[in-house]
């Protein structure tokens, strides 16, 4: 017996136990289908378009950056000798930092059994996919000519060449596109009762055909669901070993070298650290406007955004504790060479750069400790792209700062990117919320039957569920009749 | 709607997740088989009441998994220390620790391979048709309805009786699916 359940009735819960909920107004999972499915269905709204256009626009730039690069050679960057890596180094790091949460949200949430992750798990996870994508572009064109890009794979040649698998560049290749894939195909497998939701809602035969045909005849059964929850569960319990090791890999890219600045143990834990804070960062951006937009706020409810606010202060603690801590080792571990590219940092001629990390990684979320700030969208808004901001210069301080002053003086260069750097970076946007658009227009953005799963209609125990007060059965008395 | 079409089962409908699962621990106990329940969502409770046993997915990934890793030590193994050895800053031919990152990462693909090939293999997808799907009513399955249907190729399956059941199960809406 866990509750005092009063004769013949259901347990009363006193005023100050009752959990707000999960879905605003005690909607109905009827209501959420026709809600959410709403989205993709009917007329497109001209705020949609209004963002399209600007973003495809952006998505050209970005194909004719790659083309000119391409056709001409890395020396269309501003990279040069002691700074070989830059811009594009730096966007692969930022952008695959952003797709950490998606997976986090979808599979660590999953794990522990935070319920709330439903309302925002699907956009999360597109956000993922596409963040990767605008990330895989960086180190496939930084090598310059492209076309030998399948060297990396080991694939058997004519040429009797494998690749080096001592190199952490290596396992940065395994780690990328197996993150890619198992982001993929976890976003799709739960997109496929959702999907037949769209089939069965269709009015047009192409509708129907494509989304039936994509929900590969998805029916609900409950012998299906029950194989489909373990496989759920089992990926949820491989990606959480896959996200925390994607973002160390990318760590030892720096870490195994032996440049100051980049050869530190804490490298693993504070990008993994730094990646999840980023991307719930984009969260947030993506989803305060979407929510108002798309009329979401009984499923992205004003909670979501408190606890991903809470999340981003304190993922953005621990980043401003690993900067504090890399400072402390600089000192204490008596290295002039460490000890000089920490001062460069913090006083030489990028320190505009190290600033801007600081103020915006470290010191800017403390303001989430307010509930207050926390309730006001517009503060979180703007806060949520600073985040973003503050982790570029993150990667921009790792990067070009440890780089410009190397260990011969009369190799010290300022780095200053091209235009070229700066419009595939800006290209890249372009890609991104081109096809974050297309997703939210034409696919679920919200995870339909899960969130139907978390409202109290989907417990077979409360009233709302059916369960009638007489009929209830303690929870320890149903295990003997069954 | 011709005289000569088959009936693939008995449909009965309910509006709650409840009173699904209350009908179907009446169906499993009076010992039918081929018959199913079906949600908009996985419903908590269901799998005891349908008396199914524990689902055989983590098998296929567990497989997947060991393949990954095993695949992935030989791959490198053989590659950077029998089929071209170069040496690289003095270091070992093959060392477990450098293959390690790579083989971890085939692990968790090929677990993840073995997870959905596994649940797609024991649910019988993709398939194309469904006599379910041809069934207006039952598109609410994907609504906010709760089905439970017995087929006829159950052993125990009688147009009757098997009706009676549901009706006592407290379904209002009971129908036949043709095949």
């Amino acid at each position: 017996m866990s509750a005092p359940i009063p004769a013949g009735g259901l347990p009363v819960v006193p005023k100050e136990l009752e959990r707000i909920p999960l879905v605003n107004n005690n909607r109905t999972p009827g209501w959420i289908s026709d809600r959410v499915a709403g989205i993709c269905e009917g007329k497109t709204p001209a705020w949609w378009w209004a963002a399209f256009v600007p973003s495809i626009i952006l998505a050209t730039i970005l194909l004719a950056m790659l083309v000119y690069q391409i056709s001409t050679g890395v020396g269309v960057w501003g990279n040069h000798h002691p700074t070989m890596w830059a811009w594009d180094i730096i966007n692969f790091v930022w952008w695959i930092g952003i797709g950490h949460a998606g997976t986090l949200i979808s599979a660590i949430l999953f794990l522990l059994r935070q319920r709330w992750r439903t309302g925002v798990n699907r956009a999360a996870e597109a956000m993922t996919i596409f963040a990767v994508m605008c990330a895989g572009i960086f180190p496939a064109i930084h090598v310059g000519r492209v076309w030998f890009d399948w060297f990396l794979f080991p694939i058997p040649t004519a040429n009797s060449l494998w690749p080096q698998f001592k190199s952490p560049l290596m396992w940065d290749v395994f780690a990328v596109s197996t993150y890619f894939t198992v982001s993929l195909l976890f976003w799709y497998i739960g997109l496929v009762p959702d999907l037949a939701v769209m089939r069965d809602r269709a009015k047009t035969k192409i509708r129907q055909f494509l989304y039936g045909l994509f929900s590969l005849g998805w029916t609900g059964s409950n012998r299906h669901w029950s194989n489909y929850e373990k496989a759920y569960l089992i990926l949820a319990g491989v990606s959480t070993p896959l996200v925390l090791s994607v973002h160390s890999i990318v760590s030892l890219d720096f870490a195994v070298s032996q440049v100051p600045g980049w050869h530190t143990t804490i490298f693993p834990p504070y990008f993994v650290a730094g990646a999840i804070f980023s991307g719930f960062g984009m969260v947030l951006t993506l989803l305060i406007p979407l929510r108002r937009w798309c009329h979401l706020e009984d499923v992205i409810t004003m909670r979501h955004i408190d606890i991903m606010c809470k999340v981003t202060l304190a993922t953005g603690s621990i980043v401003g504790y690993a900067y504090i801590m890399e400072l402390f080792i600089a000192w204490y571990s008596g290295s002039p060479y460490e000890r000089f590219a920490f001062l460069n940092r913090i006083k030489g001629p990028y320190a505009w750069g190290y600033w801007t990390m600081m103020g915006c990684n470290v010191i800017l979320p403390q303001v989430f400790w307010f509930r207050k700030i926390r309730e006001n969208l517009w503060i979180v808004f703007v806060c949520s792209i600073l985040v973003n901001v503050g982790m570029w210069f993150e990667r921009f301080v790792i990067i070009v700062i440890s780089l410009h002053r190397d260990f011969l003086p009369s190799n010290w260069a300022y780095y200053l990117p091209s235009p070229v750097d700066i419009m595939t970076y800006l290209g890249t946007f372009g890609l991104f919320f081109t096809l974050f658009l297309l997703f939210m227009r034409f696919l679920p953005m919200i995870a339909i039957s899960e969130v139907k799963g978390v409202t109290p209609f989907a417990d077979p125990h409360t009233v709302e569920g059916g369960a009638k007060h007489e009929e209830r059965i303690p929870d320890d008395e149903r295990e003997v009749i069954a | 709607m011709n005289g000569t079409s088959k009936i693939h089962g008995i449909m009965a409908e309910f509006t709650t997740p409840a009173g699904a699962m209350h009908a179907a621990e009446k169906v499993r106990d009076a010992g039918f088989r081929k018959w199913d329940v079906f949600t908009p969502f996985p419903v908590h409770g269901m799998d005891k009441a349908m008396g199914l046993k524990n689902s055989r997915v983590g098998w296929f990934s567990f497989i997947g998994g060991v393949t990954g890793y095993t695949t992935g030590m030989l791959m490198i193994w053989w590659m950077n220390a029998v089929d071209y050895t170069i040496v690289i800053g003095g270091k070992p031919m093959f060392s477990p620790f450098g293959a390690f990152p790579p083989s971890y990462e085939l692990t968790i693909l090929f677990s993840a391979f073995g997870a959905i090939g596994g649940m797609l293999f024991l649910n019988r997808l993709p398939r194309l048709h469904h006599p379910l799907l041809k069934n207006k009513r039952f598109a609410l399955a994907t609504h906010d309805r709760y089905f439970v249907v017995i087929e006829t190729a159950d052993p125990k399956y009688n147009e009757v009786e098997t009706k009676k059941l549901l009706e006592a199960a407290g379904s209002k809406r009971i129908e036949l699916v043709e095949e």
